[in-house]
């Protein structure tokens, strides 16, 4: 938008509010948030102004697509810890033949370890405790840990060949959702806000809901920065939608004070604001009213989609009896679905107490229980409104476990370190081959044999699925080009339908 | 695939199209060099008469072409690099007949030919770079050959040279400030703007030197002094406040990236709030900036160093450590060095030093080996990479008493500390230095070449009479010739005042950073402030008492379209508070402010549950916020505790920085997250009260009189007549609401921990919260003035 142009719509927006009168500050929030839909332009880190969509939401910096896209939005169940591919998804019988010897040292092939086994005296393979079967018309072997999911494989794409360099929690999360091991590069929804803007008005682009696992319930910790705008503008960052009392930050309207309060509070603000305006010609004013007028909005939105009450009894099964329990991971998923409807861009949930050192085969029995069947809920819950073919779930964690026992090998007891060379994580909806099982690691569960994808090859292939190419969305920022997959990252071609 | 520069016999059709419209348009071009730098639709603009390296062309050469043909010298395609002329002249190809760069010949230029190629085998940059030139940056540079292809040193690099001050014209302007922002205007046809209203002006000056609202008493004291220098005996009056100190302190928390926690994973708390109270103190006492950079980067080394010297080298202790078990201790070991480096780069020296970790610099003169050679500067320390114990302070440290605080470091706070005597981290010398290595790919595992102490050569070489160590690397910023240290310095002062540095990019002097807007304005400071002995507030001072920061912020559409970012300053910038401002200021006009200076850091009102949330139960103190009580809630935000992995969100919201890493500028942006705080944060919500129920109990005699205390108060001036009925009559609706039970005082009221007495009418006071509630909530109260 030139400036001259910016110019023409404030007189064009004055003119309008002259003629529709001060009582138009009065109608409400939607009224004015419509009329002060075109003004409401904001300047970006670079300095360009940007105007707002009109329509609603806020536009992104792309005109256009790259290329079109296959999904509207994204769904991420992100499994902090590092889940266990062996227990779960890699079918390693090997290991359970050969357990108790040690890693041979051909196959560990100077992999660096972490401190918490680095000084271990041998590396005891180790096998599932829990049995695998094959499910489906892919024959995708499943762990007995995950029953529900087993029954949708083939609606799923199940990647066994990721791999990452990161071998520390920090790190490794980091640099799944933010494409760098060191702190402060914009998270994927916010990359994805600002690429491709919000749909929905009354509600944020990008949002975050986290979930304790039963597994470790004193697990590893989690960053706010890891939904972090970095150094993109903090209309992108992700806001953390909580099971408490102010389900967003600050949200609810000061006790002893209704939503009738709020508005006349608003229209007050509105006024004397514009009043201002018009002496002092800061453009940026009209920008705060409006902001002000979105907030109202929130605050009408966002407990609208938290409100789960209305939703029938069969929907409740499906999800399991957790997703009656605010702030479970069950809960989330079927709050994620009621973000999914309102359009927003980027769903982000954080499930914690996967890192299971020791104790694992008791541990990650609860974890999967977890998560199982609402996961599998998920896929079945959009694909039966016709919503799985817009939009794009991801279920896995931050890196894999070792196939070699962390601390004492006992008869019923073992651990597992973290592992980067392989882990599995699976993806489903829009655009990506179902009931496929991508990759393969070698007997031993610890190297990559076949199509190993990186974690860059992975936030690539998100991106495209959205209609985004990975190497054309940047930010220049202290003068250099920045994107999400850092300087890598590849499409995985084989994956998309 | 590699691609060769070739030459080909044909200069092809719509080249000389291009070059055609090129020397047309430069006809008409009537603009001298200093005017160009508003930003113009490309459509419509001209070319320069005489095409300019510094300010035309190097900007595309880096932004473009530097990333294969420029410093890095491992990533050179084609056997050519544009980085110097010497290098963009020579002969290219196995037989040496072919030139990307003849000089006045563009016909026989290939760069020209491949700029305009339309095949994706020849064309510059290749179409898989994902870059791109627009028509007139391609007939931009083809002037430029045609016309010589000079190439100039970068201006950063080259120490400033005491300029021409411009002659004050038409009578306006203060000091050489004003003569140089006001040619820049004249050359662009703009005139200054009037002087800001004196309330406005006050309201501007307390902000910016003090972080806070002027006073009541002040606003009417300076109103009613019609001395001549009546605004330079309240500057000086506000520079020597202990707000000052403060505020310039808050400043340097996000360059020093301070914080009360370690940063990683479960974020145990540190203590460097005795660091921090030194910072204030050094701001109290207008260290000269050469020694407080000295003190931080090499206190310890000093000849007989002092308690007080050492303990300023915490600035480069205020990095990030790890505690995360199983990590590989020399991996973090080598970041935190790293960290100490960049910091370096961006705090004193503007240059993105990180971008040389794991190639050569792809824009700027800093090879590998050089990054290395400024790491090694911060390799001696002895310190491990993983802390020992969670709750151990990491080593070096020196142990500060409460002995000490009442002696030789009589500036530390140490009333509230639960210790008697506190380990704080500091820089210390190994014996015999850490052997340092140029790492491969910027990798901990992968020493290749050894290297030693050493500065960039094309920044300033080191000299021989420096030690090889910190003391030495300060030694050599704050040498006469240095040419970014001053400038990096006062253009950081000018931001502070003017919201945006003469140099943009505050943190980026480099070549892909902003140029300066007023070149000569920005050496004529640089020197001032280097040859006045360093004086930070006698510069906060000079900028104030200029004509130019003293204008109106007024804007009119033709200003708006003129130079919509205000880049040439024909009018003050109108900017919002700083986070730390919005609450310091709620709680200051309210009289909540508790202006107890330093000690351990606070916690006030956060939204419940947010560290839980997110911990996984390590974390030990941090693990859960257990809210400050009394009068700790009203410190200023400067005293906030800082947990890195989960930041105070109200801050956040408002633009703070993260305290990740060093970080010299902050966005200023408006959200409607932004709106929810002012709105519902309890700290708001409680001041609002305490702000209208001293309204009610000293304005007793009319409603009118009780609004224009509280708008005073949060906008630094009256209300226009309409403002006040405006409000009176929401303040009638409010109480309207109240009678109506649509608002219940006794829930409102109740907000926060501050007790309204008995014998007030809490309907009323309801009533007035609410009015002052909404005008702390106007976009002029979060707004400097």
């Amino acid at each position: 938008m030139s400036e001259k142009k910016i110019i023409e719509d404030r007189s064009l927006i004055l003119n309008r509010r002259a003629f529709l009168g001060k009582s138009a500050l009065g109608i409400g929030g939607v009224a004015l948030g419509s009329l002060l839909g075109v003004s409401c332009y904001r300047k970006d880190k670079n300095g360009l102004l940007m105007a707002d969509s009109g329509a609603g939401g806020i536009q992104g910096i792309l005109n256009s697509l790259h290329h079109n896209a296959k999904v509207k939005r994204v769904i991420y169940l992100f499994q902090s810890g590092g889940p266990s591919q062996l227990e779960l998804f890699d079918y390693k019988p090997t290991l359970n033949k050969r357990r108790g010897e040690d890693l041979p040292e051909s196959i560990r092939n100077g992999q660096r370890l972490t401190g918490m086994t680095s000084g271990q005296d041998s590396f005891p393979l180790v096998g599932s405790q829990f049995g695998f079967n094959q499910y489906g018309k892919s024959g995708a072997w499943i762990s007995d840990l995950l029953p529900y999911t087993a029954k949708m494989v083939d609606d799923i794409c199940i990647i066994k060949s990721m791999y990452t360099e990161a071998i520390n929690h920090d790190p490794a999360v980091t640099f799944f959702q933010t494409g760098s091991q060191q702190p402060g590069r914009p998270s994927i929804g916010s990359w994805l806000s600002y690429g491709l803007g919000s749909e929905n008005e009354n509600l944020p682009a990008f949002t975050v809901l986290l979930s304790r696992g039963s597994g470790r319930p004193n697990g590893q910790p989690l960053y706010t920065r890891l939904w972090g705008n970095g150094f993109l503008h903090s209309l992108h960052q992700g806001v953390q939608f909580r099971a408490a009392k102010d389900p967003v930050l600050y949200l609810n309207d000061p006790e002893g004070t209704t939503k009738r309060t709020k508005r006349a509070m608003l229209d007050q603000l509105a006024e004397l604001n514009d009043q201002h305006y018009q002496k002092s010609g800061d453009p940026e004013i009209q920008s705060r009213i409006a902001q002000y007028e979105m907030a109202y909005r929130m605050q009408t939105s966002v407990p609208e989609v938290m409100n789960t009450e209305k939703e029938p009894d069969y929907i409740y099964k499906m999800y399991g009896a957790d997703a009656k329990i605010p702030g479970t991971f069950a809960a989330n998923c079927l709050l994620a679905r009621r973000l999914a409807e309102q359009n927003v861009r980027f769903i982000q949930l954080y499930h914690m107490g996967w890192d299971q050192h020791d104790n694992l085969p008791n541990a990650i029995e609860k974890q999967a229980k977890d998560v199982d069947q609402a996961s599998a809920a998920l896929i079945a819950d959009l694909k039966q409104r016709g919503m799985l073919e817009d939009t794009l779930v991801v279920w896995g964690g931050e890196f894999g476990r070792t196939n070699y026992s962390q601390g004492l090998l006992t008869d019923t007891d073992y651990g597992r370190d973290h592992h980067p060379r392989c882990f599995t994580m699976w993806m489903a909806g829009g655009g990506i081959k179902p009931g496929m099982v991508y990759g393969e690691t070698d007997e031993f569960g610890y190297n990559i044999v076949k199509n190993p994808v990186h974690v860059h090859d992975f936030q690539a292939t998100m991106l495209h699925q959205l209609g985004i190419d990975h190497e054309k969305l940047i930010y220049k920022y202290q003068g250099r080009r920045f994107r999400l997959t850092d300087v890598e990252g590849h499409l995985v071609k084989d994956i998309l339908a | 695939m590699s691609l060769r520069f070739y030459r080909s016999p044909l200069l092809r059709p719509h080249i000389k199209l291009a070059l055609f419209i090129a020397l047309l348009t430069a006809s008409c071009n009537t603009d001298t060099q200093s005017g160009r730098l508003v930003s113009v639709n490309e459509n419509t603009k001209t070319l320069p008469e005489v095409v300019d390296f510094t300010f035309d062309v190097k900007p595309i050469l880096s932004d473009r072409c530097f990333k294969c043909h420029g410093p890095d010298k491992n990533a050179i395609e084609g056997d050519l690099s544009l980085f110097t002329a010497e290098d963009a002249y020579k002969a290219l190809g196995e037989q040496k007949d072919h030139f990307a760069i003849v000089p006045k010949d563009t016909e026989q230029s290939t760069l020209v030919e491949r700029i305009y190629s339309e095949d994706t085998n020849l064309q510059m940059p290749p179409p898989e770079s994902n870059l791109d030139l627009s028509d007139y940056e391609k007939a931009l540079l083809t002037k430029w050959v045609e016309q010589g292809a000079e190439f100039k040193p970068h201006w950063a690099f080259s120490p400033p040279v005491l300029p021409e001050v411009p002659e004050k014209k038409d009578d306006w302007g203060t000091n050489e400030i004003d003569y140089f922002i006001y040619a820049k205007l004249q050359q662009n046809g703009l005139a200054p703007s009037e002087k800001a209203a004196p309330e406005k002006l006050l309201r501007r000056i307390s902000f910016d030197l003090t972080g806070l609202p002027p006073t009541a008493a002040q606003l009417e004291h300076f109103l009613n002094d019609n001395s001549e220098d009546a605004l330079e005996k309240h500057i000086d009056a506000l520079l020597a406040s202990i707000d000052h100190a403060e505020h310039m302190a808050a400043e340097w928390m996000d360059i020093a990236r301070y914080a009360d926690t370690h940063g990683y994973q479960d974020d145990f708390e540190r203590i460097m709030w005795p660091w921090r109270d030194w910072v204030i103190h050094a701001f109290k006492e207008n260290l000269p900036y050469d020694e407080f950079v000295t003190y931080q980067l090499a206190g310890d080394l000093l000849p007989n160093a002092t308690m007080e010297q050492i303990l300023a080298t915490g600035f480069n202790r205020n990095h990030k450590i790890t505690g995360e078990a199983g990590v590989i201790p020399e991996e973090y070991r080598t970041e935190y060095v790293a960290d100490r480096t960049n910091t370096l780069g961006t705090a004193f020296l503007g240059l993105t030093l990180e971008c040389a970790r794991c190639h050569d610099h792809k824009y700027d003169p800093v090879s590998q080996e050089e990054h290395f050679e400024l790491f090694s500067f911060f390799n001696n320390v002895p310190e491990v990479g993983l802390m020992p114990s969670l709750d151990a302070i990491p080593e070096p440290y020196i142990t500060v008493s409460e002995k000490d605080a009442n002696g030789i470091l009589d500036f530390i706070n140490f009333q509230k500390s639960p210790l008697k005597e506190v380990p704080v981290m500091v820089m210390k010398e190994m014996e015999k230095p850490r052997q340092s290595f140029i790492l491969d790919r910027g990798a901990y595992d992968r020493p290749t070449t050894e290297v030693f102490p050493k500065t960039p050569e094309a920044v300033l070489p080191y000299a021989e009479e420096h030690p090889k160590n910190r003391l030495g690397l300060a030694q050599w910023l704050f040498e006469k010739e240095h040419p970014l240290t001053a400038r990096v310095a006062v253009n950081r002062l000018w931001q502070r005042m003017f919201g945006t540095g003469i140099v943009s990019t505050s943190n980026d002097f480099g070549n892909q950073g902003a140029l300066p807007t007023h070149p000569d304005l920005l050496d004529y400071l640089a020197l001032k402030f280097q040859n006045e002995g360093w004086n930070i507030n006698e510069m906060l001072k000079y900028i104030a008492l200029s004509d130019t920061y003293q204008q109106s912020t007024t804007v009119t559409p033709e200003l708006l379209e003129k130079d919509p970012e205000n880049k040439l300053l024909a009018r003050a910038p109108r900017l919002r508070l700083s986070a730390e401002m919005i609450r310091d200021q709620a709680l200051a006009v309210s009289g909540l402010l508790n202006k107890e200076v330093g000690g351990p850091s606070v916690k006030p009102y956060q939204p419940e549950g947010i560290w839980e949330e997110t911990t996984g139960g390590g974390g030990g103190s941090t693990a859960s916020y257990i809210q400050s009580t009394g009068e700790d809630l009203y410190r200023k935000s400067l005293y906030t505790f800082w947990k890195r992995t989960v930041p105070p969100p109200n801050m956040m919201t408002f633009d703070a920085s993260s305290r990740d890493i060093c970080s010299v500028k902050r966005q200023e942006t408006n959200t409607p997250l932004q709106a929810l705080v002012l709105l519902n944060d309890p700290q708001v919500i409680e001041a609002s009260r305490v702000l209208a129920l001293n309204a009610l109990t000293t304005q007793e005699q009319s409603i009118e009189a009780q609004i224009t205390y509280v708008f005073q108060r949060a906008t630094s001036r009256l209300p226009s007549p309409s403002e006040l009925e405006s409000l009176s009559k929401y303040y009638d609706a409010m109480l309207a609401q109240v009678q109506e039970e649509e608002v219940r005082p006794e829930d409102y009221l109740k907000i926060g921990t501050y007790e309204v007495p008995e014998a007030i009418d809490k309907k009323v006071l309801a009533a007035l919260s609410l009015t002052s509630h909404t005008i702390l909530n106007l976009d002029e109260t979060i707004t400097k003035g």
